[in-house]
């Protein structure tokens, strides 16, 4: 454990003094921010990609000859601190890229876990922070200087509600979630709020739950079947939406079935085989199929890592333009640290209509972005970008 | 409600009872004739479906190491029904040897040899993720899916071959155990436990054949769920046998036709609640419903209180 220790002492201090040096031999002018990520703990693979994006972005800008700001370029600098995927980890590591490197905008932590205190930290100590990945309400709430990259559970069910209704015609919606368990549950209300929203109180005719662990939907369908939904929503994981979707097959329920983000892994379509073909679900970022910026940013972290980004390296990368836009839009630099946060903070609440590879993306009052959702269709066993829904 | 709902709901309580029942069974066979819950019968019932896939998935030519030649459906269900029951019913009978039988033997308590047999479904379950992975498994599919229709009700062919193969097994289990001679010995052990070896029966033997019955019936029901609900996890064995569990207890645990009403109720209240109450109150529901009956007949339904010999 000491040892361990010792060698993360020794290589944060090797890594700064690398940094130090880079710094020191570049000259010039440069930025610094901090990435605030989970290189070991228990999702060092998280971590991993937002560190890889991050370092391929400031590598792109600086091969390119930095970034313009009121008519002078500057080179970015990255500060990486390891969080350890814990809060203690992620306030600590907050607290040393503020305090101690004088960053003026820190993109990470991921997990919730880790963004909600170092964004307490981030807010408190008034440097603007944005996190890649968390899609916790609280990360944000109340927090002037904190901002995300990923839409809000409240917001995906008004997106999926949305887009079922252009797409389908649909008045008439069913849900079935997992009663049990937070994420669909939550889901599943936000996704009723938004449909009864749309098409008045009651058109939602059936809003069925079961329990983790159940298999057999069959009574649930069938009351759905008799409903005479349009459209069936079901915010569930890879373990039960293939008995969902082929016990509906087997039900006569011909109904188009619309999914959230965690139908977005592999497994899915492993387990599901032809029974899922031709359904939508909403997500952050689909890499299969992708065009324009985001198959270009696919193709270079292919190249330099060797696997398929994940959402987390996409959002980084969002993550990371956005804060180079919100230099931007403040449009000077003046050596105060103060001075340089508050307007960094104000140009990154001031973005408008700003072009991610996760999408397009304005922020609210809270920080959170305004963004449109990527809209998957399963064809042929591939998760397809088929369009993005916005809100 | 519609003629059609009732029915298409009839159906699929009828399928999901199926499940119970022949899980219920297990629990009620080995109970008649050991006084034992044998709580690791669900995680058999898990082993079961996971060597169904095994070999289905390796007689269809999907697993790694490939047949040279494809075979027919006719020869692949078969053969994957015989070797997966073989297969359980081996596990089955090692549970029996390595737990039970010492314990037995040494004259523990029964409340011991209960408990024992809970760590052993949970050693069966964690294994099971140590060996194989927390990833979910597809159950292959062994024959094509046709789907009915007649005016609003639907049914898959799988779900008749469920309901048929499950009264068919039952009724072949209500055979050996009233007709012949083994049964007659099974039945025989749990009335006078004592008084048998002394016939020349071996109450050993006799044991072992309820395990092997048992365990090639959860074999059996692993098939057919996983045929029916393909998607195969390392804890799928729990819910479903504490389910069956209680079903048996409802029935009146120790009778065989009591395990099988009683997983027919529970499927059918549980089906019923879910189709024509809210289905936040399934579960909740279901349970006071067999709470109830209980209640009234402390027993079960087909029980007979047992008088404990001084």
């Amino acid at each position: 454990m000491k040892i361990k220790m010792l060698f993360s002492i020794v290589s944060v201090l090797l890594v700064t003094a690398f940094f130090a040096s880079a710094c020191a031999a570049g000259g010039g002018d440069t930025i610094k921010i901090g990435i605030n990520a989970e290189i070991t703990g228990d999702k060092p693979k998280v971590g991993e990609q937002s560190k890889f994006a991050a370092e391929m972005y400031v590598k792109e800008i600086n091969e390119a000859g930095g970034i313009d700001v009121g008519g002078k370029n500057y080179k970015l600098e990255l500060i990486i601190e390891d969080n350890n995927a814990t809060a203690e980890g992620a306030a600590a590591a907050a607290n040393k890229l503020i305090s101690q490197d004088n960053i003026l905008a820190m993109v990470g932590p991921n997990p919730s876990n880790a963004a909600v205190p170092a964004g307490e930290v981030a807010n408190n100590l008034e440097t603007p922070m944005i996190s890649p990945w968390s899609t916790n309400p609280n990360t944000t709430l109340n927090r002037p200087w904190v901002f995300r990259a990923p839409f809000l559970d409240p917001f995906q069910g008004p997106v999926v509600a949305n887009f079922a209704t252009n797409k389908f015609n649909a008045t008439k919606a069913c849900v079935l979630f997992d009663i049990a368990s937070d994420y669909p549950k939550g889901l599943a209300d936000n996704f009723k709020e938004a449909w009864e929203k749309l098409h008045g109180a009651g058109s939602v005719a059936k809003f069925e739950s079961f329990t983790t662990g159940d298999q057999d939907f069959s009574a649930q369908l069938t009351s759905i079947k008799s409903s005479g939904c349009e459209v069936l929503f079901t915010p569930q994981y890879y373990q039960e939406v293939p008995l969902i979707v082929s016990q509906a097959k087997d039900l006569g329920l011909d109904v188009p079935i619309v999914g959230s983000d965690s139908w977005g892994d592999p497994q899915l379509l492993e387990l599901c085989g032809s029974d899922c073909e031709g359904a939508y679900f909403s997500t952050h970022y689909v890499a299969s199929g992708a065009t324009g910026a985001t198959k270009d940013f696919i193709d270079k972290y292919n190249v330099a890592y060797k696997y398929i980004p994940g959402d987390v390296a996409a959002l980084t990368w969002d993550s990371m333009m956005l804060v180079t836009q919100a230099i931007k839009n403040c449009g000077k630099i003046t050596g105060n640290l103060t001075d340089d946060r508050t307007c960094i903070r104000d140009g990154m609440a001031k973005i408008k209509d700003f072009d991610g590879i996760t999408g397009k993306m304005t922020f609210d009052a809270q920080g959170d972005p305004i963004k449109c959702a990527v809209i998957v269709q399963i064809q042929k066993g591939e998760f397809i970008a088929y369009d993005s829904a916005c809100p | 409600m519609t003629l059609d709902f009732f029915i298409q709901n009839f159906i699929n309580a009828m399928q999901w009872g199926s499940f119970l029942a022949l899980i219920a069974v297990g629990y009620t066979l080995v109970y008649g004739v050991l006084l034992l819950i044998n709580f690791a019968h669900g995680d058999i019932f898990m082993v079961g479906a996971y060597t169904g896939y095994f070999i289905g998935t390796f007689l269809t030519n999907n697993f790694e190491i490939k047949l040279p030649f494809d075979l027919p459906s006719w020869v692949v269900i078969p053969l994957t029904i015989v070797a997966t029951m073989f297969i359980t019913a081996l596990v089955g009978v090692a549970i029996e040897r390595i737990a039970y039988r010492p314990l037995r033997n040494r004259g523990a308590h029964r409340l011991y040899l209960v408990i024992t047999a809970l760590m052993f479904g949970l050693l069966l379950e964690y294994g099971n993720l140590a060996l194989l992975g927390a990833s979910d498994r597809q159950f292959p599919n062994l024959f094509d899916k046709i789907i009915y229709s007649i005016g609003g009700i639907t049914v898959t062919n799988i779900k008749i071959y469920v309901i048929l193969l499950s009264f068919l097994i039952m009724g072949i289990l209500w055979w050996i155990v009233q007709k012949t001679r083994w049964g007659m010995a099974m039945r025989a052990i749990s009335y006078d436990r004592l008084a048998v070896p002394l016939m020349g029966i071996s109450v050993d033997q006799i044991i072992l054949f309820t395990f092997v019955l048992g365990s090639s019936m959860a074999a059996l029901a692993g098939i057919m769920y996983g045929t029916a609900f393909p998607i195969l996890r390392f804890n799928m064995g729990m819910l479903v046998g504490w389910q069956a569990f209680i079903a048996a207890v409802v029935g009146g645990i120790g009778s065989i036709r009591g395990a099988m009403v009683g997983g027919y109720i529970l499927g059918f209240t549980q089906i019923f609640v879910a189709a024509f109450l809210p289905s936040t109150y399934r579960d909740l529901i279901a349970f006071v419903v067999l709470l109830l009956i209980l209640a009234i007949k402390p027993t079960g339904l087909f029980g007979v209180p047992r008088r404990t010999k001084v």
